[in-house]
């Protein structure tokens, strides 16, 4: 039987939260508010974003220029090499993509896009950042214990990763993946809260059609986590075992099988790429409507396409496995699933096309990092195709065509993406405007040296350079001019991308200080998180808006403005 | 556009009522279903790596190992598996309203629930002393693993049912609370029977 809830915020809630004198630990630290526990999250994913960027920074020095005594760095070892590579990886990925892009985003649109006041289970939430920040500190101290970080790849593969006479990490190993495990707790947490606020306390009026992409994006990446993050428990669970009891459940040697932690890790990891590449396609779609002032081109074709690409995501993990001796029938059966997962991903594509197509299209900050979204993801998804066919990744294994391949994915996603949210959102988080000017300059400073990164490391893989190995200059014919310049060019765009970041946190700051005022709506958007204060109070709304028709309706004809607020009656 | 505004659905034909939020679950049901979703694959990535690790190897189990209490188990899972009807009963006599009745089968279901865990823990302590452990081969690596995951969600349901009844007695126990409670009881009860016949079959 459906509940009846008034529309009313629920006064036994209201209580949880003290409105008024707060001191500024219960008000910032302890707060079970959704915005505040929203910027928790980004300011912690940004900090975590600034370590994982110094740590590329440190050892793609080493790349260009062996055995340099790095600046802010000094010399890098071969076990600093590996470790930072390491955890560069898991730091980006799971420190800063989910927390700012599913955590961040999720909990500070959905109640005020589906228009509630907060999230259904508000402690959940508190807890969920807590054991999030507790999992940063425990991945950081791993650098400090004995032996330092863990430094065998972010994948982690057994027995390397198992035993501590072959990584020479022995608590390393462990804290990093108790780091992970932690951090999935946490996540757990949000996903369910995600899930549930936006199912059950959207406005009334609000139908499931009627929900905005972006927030369909969030829950759809919040089930595939949850679906698929069991066995990564599962196996981290026995390889923690492996490591501290001496179990032998990945050891061949005493009848375990190596091969297992593969197959639990990447049924996790593959699907974990559409968890966070999905609330980066939402965030476009909520920005390339505003911006060309068009509908969005088949919103149920959208929502359809990444339902479909979460079903097809469970079926593709054994393309990260060709080379580990997987049966080649099985390869074939993994190519063809692969190769299908782009038809989906091609169709957003086309539907973000044919959206732009014919609008009024107005090039705002927001807009450019949204068009650079689309462009630059491209570029990765194509190239996935090569490393989806097994024949062709036999060859390009492990070499850095797979990276830049697999950078071209996820700087996309956690780079662009989330500066493509924070630009659009930042008047109403913060009430000020954010210069377009120096939005600008940030803008093309990022894009064009991240092509400049990346694009020499296609032709370094496609030339067959290995990706882990410390210094080329043991390789006499992989360290040739031609491809020390590649690196060195690759390296020297890397501190020029970092530099510009200054950009972004000078402009972040200063628009806070001495930003124009936003007002309630200044890219007279429809979503309801727009009809709020910019920023929003407590409790978000007065009185709880009401849904009369879906997100998207730009350029109505017949209408005397070229927007349509979802909670105007007429 | 095909957009009618007012009280008309997008579509233009059904009305909709705008005064009120709909929840079609209440909260705390559909926050436990989501949760047992991600222990459902929990179990199974754990149950199919066991799953590979008997067909892979030559000999199963690996010689020189206990057997595992076949029949003492299947007695103590027909007392888990009757700890799920108790519940049921007491799910009867809650959507009957009568809160009264359905104490007496959640203390059943309480009373069951831990005996179960406390032979398990008794079997536990016997197959030790019998050679069987964690380091012994990965057949008993998998057994304490697996078993050992499901005794923690059993610990688990008896905190929450334990709980649940005490709301009871109080008399503010919330359909969500109980609804909540009984998904995370019947997915203990109900993975047991797949552990019981993959692990000790």
């Amino acid at each position: 039987m459906a509940e009846l809830i008034p529309t009313q915020p629920d006064p036994g809630h209201e209580d949880d939260h003290h409105h008024g004198e707060q001191s500024f630990v219960s008000k910032y630290l302890l707060s079970t508010d959704h915005k505040v526990i929203a910027m928790q999250y980004m300011f912690t994913g940004m900090a975590m974003a600034l370590i994982g960027g110094f740590m590329a920074y440190a050892f793609r020095m080493q790349l260009a220029f062996p055995g340099m005594d790095v600046p802010f760095f000094g010399i890098v070892t071969p076990a600093n090499y590996v470790a930072l590579v390491t955890n560069h990886g898991a730091i980006m990925i799971f420190w800063v993509a989910m927390p700012v892009l599913i955590a961040a985003f999720g909990n500070y649109l959905i109640p005020l896009m589906v228009g509630c006041d907060d999230m259904v289970f508000p402690k959940i939430n508190r807890l969920s950042y807590q054991v999030f920040l507790v999992s940063a500190i425990v991945l950081l101290s791993s650098f400090f214990v004995e032996g330092g970080g863990f430094g065998g790849a972010w994948t982690t593969y057994p027995p390397l990763s198992a035993k501590a006479e072959y990584n020479l990490t022995p608590l390393g190993s462990s804290l990093f993946i108790g780091a992970v495990g932690i951090e999935f707790i946490a996540f757990l947490l949000g996903g369910i809260n995600f899930i549930t606020t936006a199912m059950n306390s959207r406005a009334p009026g609000m139908k499931l059609y009627d929900i905005p992409m972006v927030i369909w994006m969030i829950v759809i990446a919040s089930i595939l986590f949850m679906v698929s993050v069991g066995p990564l428990l599962a196996g981290a669970i026995m390889l923690i075992f492996d490591q501290q009891l001496h179990t032998a459940f990945y050891d061949p040697n005493r009848g375990g099988d190596p091969v297992l932690w593969q197959h639990l890790f990447w049924f996790f990891g593959h699907p974990e790429v559409y968890v966070v590449l999905l609330p980066a396609v939402g965030i476009t779609a909520e920005i390339i409507t505003v911006f060309s002032r068009k509908k969005l081109f088949a919103y149920r074709t959208v929502l359809n396409t990444a339902i479909g690409t979460g079903v097809l995501s469970f079926c593709v993990w054994a393309h990260h496995q060709f080379i580990s001796g997987i049966d080649p029938r099985m390869a074939n059966v993994f190519t063809l699933t692969t190769l299908l997962i782009s038809i989906p991903i091609a169709e957003m594509m086309f539907v973000y096309i044919a959206t732009l197509y014919g609008g009024a299209i107005r090039l705002t900050t927001p807009m450019l990092w949204a068009l650079a979204f689309i462009f630059e993801f491209l570029i990765g998804g194509v190239t996935g195709i090569f490393l989806g066919a097994s024949g062709a990744d036999i060859y390009m294994h492990d070499t850095y065509f797979v990276l830049a391949h697999f950078h071209y994915t996820f700087f996309p996603i956690a780079i662009i993406g989330t500066y493509a949210g924070v630009t659009y959102w930042f008047p109403k988080m913060f009430g000020k405007m954010m210069s377009d000017r120096l939005g600008k300059l940030h803008f093309w400073g990022t894009i064009i040296p991240f092509n400049f990164i990346f694009i020499p490391l296609f032709f370094l893989g496609a030339g067959g350079q290995h990706r882990r190995i410390y210094d080329f200059q043991n390789f006499p014919a992989l360290a040739g001019e031609g491809m020390q310049d590649l690196r060195i060019l690759a390296t020297v765009s890397l501190v020029v991308m970092l530099g510009f970041q200054v950009v972004f946190f000078y402009n972040f700051i200063i628009s806070l200080m001495r930003g124009e005022k936003a007002g309630k709506n200044p890219w007279k958007a429809n979503t309801l998180e727009w009809t709020a204060e910019s920023p929003p109070p407590h409790g978000n709304w007065k009185v709880l808006p009401t849904v009369y028709r879906g997100p998207y309706e730009y350029s109505v004809p017949g209408r005397e403005k070229d927007y349509w607020p979802q909670d105007e009656p007429n | 556009m095909s957009m009618v505004a007012g009280s008309q659905g997008p579509d233009g034909l059904e009305p909709i009522d705008r005064t009120v939020r709909k929840q079609v679950v209440p909260h705390g049901v559909l926050g436990m279903l989501l949760f047992v979703l991600t222990e459902i694959m929990l179990f199974a990535g754990m149950i199919s790596a066991f799953t590979i690790a008997k067909a892979s190897a030559p000999i199963w189990p690996p010689p020189g190992q206990p057997r595992l209490p076949v029949e003492a188990t299947a007695l103590n899972s027909v007392v888990l598996l009757a700890s799920g009807v108790a519940l049921i009963l007491a799910h009867r006599a809650f959507h009957k309203g009568n809160r009264s009745a359905m104490l007496r089968p959640m203390w059943v279901a309480l009373a069951l629930g831990s005996i179960f865990v406390v032979v398990q823990g008794y079997e536990w302590v016997r197959l030790l002393g019998e050679g069987l452990t964690l380091f012994s081969s990965t057949y008993g690596a998998f057994f304490y693993l697996i078993v050992g995951v499901h005794a923690v969600h059993a610990f688990g349901a008896i905190g929450l049912l334990a709980m649940a009844t005490t709301r009871l007695q109080n008399g503010y126990l919330t359909p969500g609370f109980f609804g909540a409670t009984e998904i995370f009881w019947f997915f203990v009860v109900g993975v047991w029977p797949i552990v019981y016949g993959v692990v000790y079959l």
